[in-house]
């Protein structure tokens, strides 16, 4: 008898197994399924034609997402922050332009499909070079370290021509290799779509990683640095290895930057690009895998689609930044975790009047905000670019007081009522979670 | 010999300026554990600052009211930003003082404009103190020079001779048993970081007219403000102090050293110039190199020394 169920019981594991890994897979296809349906939702029916400046957007954001993973290995993962992780973008980039270029004369004949794993080797090589020395400490010292790291580049760069090409750059031409699939890489759809297989590689790797015996030394070391030494690990060799393969998939973005834009100058390895890094992973939160995903997706269409309308996107991801780390330093997949312990009790309903009160006032501060930022760069530098102010369909006449008390008395009037508002939702929220009891804490 | 004075007197006056802002960066990195990132961009601050006092006042009184305003900033940031912050760890702190500095270089582009503002010498320091060997030494340096010895004699006597001083060198290493005392260690830090943004606010006040007054400058002089206290050594004002003046020096002198690499060896014979990577590293002028230099100091000193020149402990 037993032997004769064995089989069906063996078979039922498998069914089962086939299921688990279903659905750990299906997240990835369906964010696969997306990536790939993306641009024919911009698709332009009328001249029959892709819409160049979202394949361009949705290009950016797969290199994002891979360089901003590739910084959450550090920076989540490890607990180190780098500052300096355009470095590793950066290089991956310079190289792949001049493997192109060397391809070109027939001295390296590597297929375009492959060159951000090129790519990815040559970041790994200046990781295993700086991350010999910046692994040496921890914490802030480290940040320090990669910062200086990061400078030094950004400040070689403009400083050799050989490699780095000085201010004008490395030009290539991505048509200058063969390719594996045939395909010849002259629409920006095909490297789209070249960007997110790669994404998807990088991205399952790092996830891979995350399991391995090295990923969870890794998260030890961050969690309890000396705990993780008492039992035998050598922390620096730990935070060394995760530094060489984080500097690995930094360079694949950077390969993929190369690819698309056809040119590297040093605005791919500077200071500006690191801090990016970092305001996605927080943005969108270091805890989780898919925060820096996130995160990237957000910061790469708030940076297209603000600069298109103000030049003062900066400020706006900056204050966005310092009210995330002030009141939500777990980023936007930390507040959404946060409600899984309600959703799981069925009492997320009891959040939507709480948060209904907190729209109006929330509303009123950011346009008191926008409209502040606005007419202040207006007056200097708007005005010397012979722009004309136009907020709403409305263009008051700045010189004069009222414009600016309306708003004062917006962003103040706002600003108290949220804070009174918040409060409240405090609250509520307090009360939901003690009413969840300590099951709900998980 | 001309040359070699010259540079010497330009390159202490630069590591004094470079001191006055790495001494409070060092005294808050030291005490507070925070990497205040935004240092460079409050002295960027005490520059504007003091332009404008400078053009309703006096440049005078924008020598005093400039720095106040700054400390006044700092205590801001450290109150209502960093304490806030801390609960969430240094990390959370070091992130938050990162975000300022978009954001201040955003609002000094907002307020005063993208263009150099014409923040110049008073007229009173405007005449030639002396010439040396035929070149004129202003008299505005020997004010830098006066002002930033002035600074580093008072820190230093308010660090070693009073009361609020002995309980800061305290805190620097001990900040639990000084609590544990029964000083109130966050007011403490708060008098620190607002005495370090008014030192980075000061040095904008004479460095600004000094060198050019834009949305720039910080940007210019943050990264290497960080080597200097990284190769000074956490916790010690000593090693941050060789540390400016190091730096200072080697940057200037590196300005007007002609010759490179390759130069050196010429004398034995060897020719290593070429059209190659390699050729050009050797064959670039060592001024030009000069902005490389503190980086790979700074690397250099990590790797024999990794706690800096004199620091005492690790971060």
């Amino acid at each position: 008898m037993s032997d004769a169920t064995r089989p069906r019981d063996s078979a039922l594991i498998a069914n089962r197994r086939r299921f688990q890994g279903l659905r750990a897979a299906s997240p990835w296809l369906a964010v696969l399924a997306v990536a790939v349906l993306l641009p024919w939702l911009f698709y332009d029916y009328a001249h029959g034609r892709q819409n160049s400046f979202m394949i361009s957007m949705f290009s950016q954001m797969g290199m994002m997402v891979i360089f901003a993973l590739a910084f959450n290995m550090l920076m989540g993962e490890a607990g180190l922050m780098s500052f300096g992780h355009a470095a590793f973008f950066g290089f991956g980039g310079y190289c792949v332009a001049h493997f192109l270029n060397a391809a070109a004369e027939g001295d390296f004949p590597v297929p375009l499909e492959l060159m951000p794993l090129a790519a990815g080797l040559s970041g790994l090589a200046l990781a295993i070079v700086f991350g010999s020395l910046a692994t040496k400490q921890r914490s802030t010292a480290f940040a320090m370290i990669t910062f200086g790291i990061g400078q030094l580049m950004a400040t070689a760069a403009l400083m050799f021509q050989h490699f780095f090409g000085g201010e004008s750059g490395v030009s290539t031409d991505r048509q200058s290799t063969y390719s594996l699939l045939g395909i010849d890489y002259a629409q920006g759809l095909e490297v789209y779509y070249l960007i997110v297989a790669w994404a998807l590689i990088a991205a399952l790797g790092m996830h891979y990683l995350t399991g391995t015996p090295l990923g969870r030394m890794v998260n030890a070391c961050r969690d309890n640095h000396e705990r993780a030494q008492f039992m035998g690990y050598n922390p620096r060799m730990v935070r060394f290895l995760q530094f060489a393969l984080s500097g690995f998939f930094a360079g694949t973005g950077g390969g993929l930057y190369a690819i698309t834009y056809e040119i590297v100058t040093y605005d791919a390895v500077n200071l500006p690009l690191s801090g990016n890094a970092l305001l996605m992973a927080y943005i969108g939160g270091v805890g989780t895998f898919t925060g820096p995903v996130l995160g990237a997706v957000l910061i790469t269409a708030m940076q297209s689609g603000v600069s298109l309308m103000s030049n003062s996107w900066v400020i706006y991801v900056g204050t966005l930044f310092i009210v995330m780390v002030t009141f939500a330093p777990a980023g936007l997949t930390g507040i959404i975790k946060a409600h899984a312990p309600l959703a799981r009790a069925g009492r997320l309903g009891r959040l939507v009047v709480p948060y209904l009160r907190l729209t109006t006032p929330g509303l009123m501060v950011v346009l008191g905000f926008v409209c502040l930022v606005e007419m202040l760069s207006f007056l200097t530098i708007g005005a010397a670019e012979g722009k004309k102010f136009n907020v709403l369909g409305l263009s008051p006449d700045l010189h004069a007081s009222p414009p600016w008390l309306i708003v004062a008395a917006c962003l103040s009037i706002g600003a108290i009522w949220l804070r009174r508002e918040a409060r409240l939702f405090h609250r509520v929220w307090d009360t939901l979670m003690a009413d969840l009891g300590p099951a709900g804490n998980r | 010999m001309q040359i070699l004075l010259g540079s010497l007197l330009n390159g202490l006056i630069y590591g004094m300026l470079l001191f006055m802002l790495a001494s409070g960066l060092t005294l808050i990195f030291s005490m507070m554990g925070v990497l205040n990132f935004a240092h460079a961009s409050i002295y960027m601050l005490g520059a504007y600052f003091a332009y404008d006092v400078s053009r309703y006042i006096s440049f005078w009184a924008g020598l005093i009211i400039a720095p106040l305003a700054c400390g006044l900033i700092g205590a801001a940031i450290e109150v209502w930003g960093l304490r806030r912050c801390h609960r969430s760890g240094h990390a959370a702190e070091l992130l938050f003082t990162f975000g300022l500095v978009f954001i201040i270089q955003r609002l000094v582009m907002m307020v005063w404009g993208t263009l150099p503002v014409p923040y110049q010498v008073p007229g009173s320091l405007n005449f030639t103190l002396f010439a040396l060997y035929g070149q004129n030494f202003p008299a505005y340096r020997g004010f830098m020079l006066l002002v930033s010895a002035g600074m580093l004699l008072t820190t230093w006597l308010v660090l070693k001779k009073t009361r609020i001083g002995l309980i800061i060198q305290a805190a620097l290493t001990h900040p639990n048993m000084v609590a544990a005392l029964g000083h109130d260690v966050p007011l403490v830090f708060t008098i620190v970081f607002a005495g370090g943004c008014a030192l980075a606010g000061l040095a904008g006040v004479i460095g600004g007219n000094y060198f050019t007054t834009d949305s720039g400058m910080a940007d210019a002089l943050g990264p290497i403000v960080f080597v200097v206290v990284v190769f000074g050594g956490l916790g010690s004002l000593v090693g941050c102090f060789i540390a400016s003046i190091t730096m200072g020096l080697v940057q200037t002198f590196a300005v007007t050293a002609n010759g490179s690499i390759s130069s050196l060896f010429a004398p034995l014979g060897f020719d290593l110039g070429g059209d190659t990577l390699l050729g050009e590293i050797l064959t670039l002028p060592i001024a030009r190199i000069g902005p490389l230099l503190p980086y790979i100091l700074m690397i250099l000193i990590l790797f024999f020394r990794p706690r800096g020149l004199m620091g005492t402990r690790d971060a």
